[in-house]
């Protein structure tokens, strides 16, 4: 009996992997993707909403920078957003290199314009805080520097995906840049976060000035907010990736008419 | 509420070009990505129903 | 013989032949340096403190400058593609061409850098720093960069591209390379920087060689 039940077990995990084997190709991913996209809008709003609550009518006055620390509230997520979109990257161009998937490798492409955008809000908000709060639009702050060299290597990863023609070389190609990257990721930020100690940068450091937690939570919302966004851009572009590389198939013909 | 009106909302308590410069130019990025994205699907869609339909009239000439 | 000695070999005579291309990166190199106190102007001061900067990114980009042809020469000719095929593990060959590299192009700037040092007031001691952090740093370049030269084998605006991904590689390398010489003329210890670049040379060591065969096996697929 117990034996029986084993199998059955066993038949039901190999069904499961099978199912989800079957999202692994871009005809079955496409339509999926196109009935994500619609929920993720909808979470990336309802998140978006709360969380500019919470920055601006809720979160209090901060003590030492006054209203300008709100910025706070699109800074942080995008600079998490960008490091983290980094590492998503990787880890799909990773699998699309080991396994050979195709999907896997078209969301690793589709992720880089959406990471490289994140990275230039991070600079760009990050310069719009120091402004008043350095008095100067630009300073060699570590955080500051890792984030335009994590800039840097998104350029690199999609100029290097653009120059090749063949995708199939482009997607190998572009996984070993990334696998390299993340790689190079821990060891570029300790060494500029070093550089900074030795040239004794200026930084604000935030956690010490005593946040509120309705700060926090203002934060962690618009960080939830801007995952989403994120996932669903993603996926829109992985849809269009999907219909330019399959142009030839037959499924590809049948799916748009 | 900290705000005791409209104005003074806008004004971000002096930093009004800063605040709003972050938070526009993330609206303004945001609006701006899913468009294009968007296009881009609704091209590549547009290109393969006219690559159909043109196939479609060559195999009709064809029988003729 | 040993097939990475013999690869060694190999591409240290063929360079030889053709001397232009090794002295290319040199010469640009002596320039670069001496490009720097015309633009600034000859405070020496001001000199020896931007000294260990303006070497070491000189020296990035003249290692920069032989990097495309790495690999190009024998990918024409279909060399590269014998060496996949060839019964010896091709990491073992491209190890050996990375070394090659680092002899027609990391080493000679290692021998000139103390005396471009000089130009900028430097003295001995930071002379000595100087040399050593480069003796550690320039392979480290090298190895690095040709992951990019495998990753951008001929593909187009291959050079250009090159500097786009391995320039933000580089970085750990500048840090603590420039960082030690900057250290000794402030007064003090080097040994944290030396031991770090040390440190990334091993790392390096190991993974490149890998990493590069696997981007040149995609270019030749």
């Amino acid at each position: 009996m117990g034996d029986h039940g084993g199998i059955e077990d066993c038949i039901r995990v190999s069904q499961s992997i099978v199912q989800w084997f079957r999202f692994a190709s871009p005809q079955s991913f496409y339509p999926l993707a196109g009935r994500m996209v619609p929920w993720f809008w909808a979470a990336a709003a309802i998140f978006g909403i709360a969380g500019l609550w919470m920055s601006f009518f809720v979160a209090p006055t901060d003590a030492q920078q006054g209203e300008g620390y709100r910025i706070i509230f699109v800074h942080v997520p995008a600079s998490w957003m960008s490091m983290f979109i980094y590492l998503v990257m990787a880890f799909w161009a990773g699998l699309g290199l080991a396994l050979n998937t195709r999907v896997s490798s078209m969301m690793a492409q589709a992720l880089a314009p959406t990471g490289a955008l994140m990275a230039a809000l991070s600079l760009w908000t990050g310069a719009l805080w120091g402004k008043p709060m350095w008095g100067a639009w630009w300073v060699w702050d570590a955080r500051l520097t890792s984030e335009l060299i994590l800039f840097f290597l998104y350029l690199g990863f999609m100029a290097l995906q653009a120059a090749i023609d063949d995708p199939r070389r482009a997607d190998k190609a572009g996984a070993i840049l990334a696998l390299v990257g993340v790689v190079n990721i821990p060891i570029i930020y300790f060494s500029v976060k070093w550089w900074n100690t030795l040239h004794q940068g200026s930084s604000v450091n935030l956690a010490k000035s005593s946040m509120a937690t309705t700060m926090l939570w203002g934060m962690l919302l618009m960080a939830l907010a801007f995952w989403m966004y994120s996932i669903a851009v993603a996926l829109m572009r992985v849809r269009a990736i999907i219909l330019e590389r399959e142009r030839h198939t037959e499924w590809v013909k049948h799916a748009v008419a | 509420m900290q705000w005791h009106s409209v104005g003074e909302f806008f004004a971000m308590g002096g930093y009004a070009l800063y605040v709003w410069g972050s938070f526009g130019a993330c609206a303004l990025l945001m609006v701006a990505e899913p468009f294009l994205a968007r296009r881009r699907l609704i091209e590549v869609r547009r290109s393969l129903i006219r690559e159909r339909l043109a196939d479609e009239l060559e195999s009709q000439q064809r029988t003729r | 013989m040993n097939p990475f000695l013999a690869t060694v070999r190999r591409d240290v005579l063929l360079a030889m032949r053709r001397k232009s291309e090794v002295l290319t990166a040199v010469f640009f190199f002596v320039i670069v340096t001496s490009l720097f106190p015309l633009g600034i102007g000859p405070e020496p001061v001001l000199l020896k403190k931007i000294a260990p900067g303006i070497l070491w990114v000189a020296a990035l980009l003249a290692t920069l400058l032989g990097l495309p042809r790495l690999f190009a020469a024998d990918h024409g000719d279909g060399t590269l593609e014998q060496m996949v095929l060839s019964p010896s593990p091709l990491g073992l060959l491209v190890a050996g061409k990375i070394l090659a590299h680092w002899l027609l192009c990391g080493l000679p700037l290692v021998l000139l850098a103390p005396v471009l040092g000089l130009q900028f007031d430097l003295d001995a001691s930071a002379l000595g720093v100087l040399t050593l952090a480069l003796l550690l740093g320039t392979p480290l370049l090298s190895l690095i960069g040709a992951i990019g030269a495998a990753l951008t084998l001929g593909v187009r605006g291959g050079g250009v591209l090159l500097a786009l991904l391995v320039l933000p590689l580089y970085i750990p390398a500048l840090i603590f390379g420039a960082g030690a010489v900057e250290a000794h003329i402030a007064g003090l210890d080097v040994g944290g920087h030396l031991s770090l670049l040390a440190a990334m040379l091993v790392l390096a060591a190991f993974f490149a060689p890998w990493a590069t065969t696997a981007g040149l096996r995609i270019a030749l697929e």
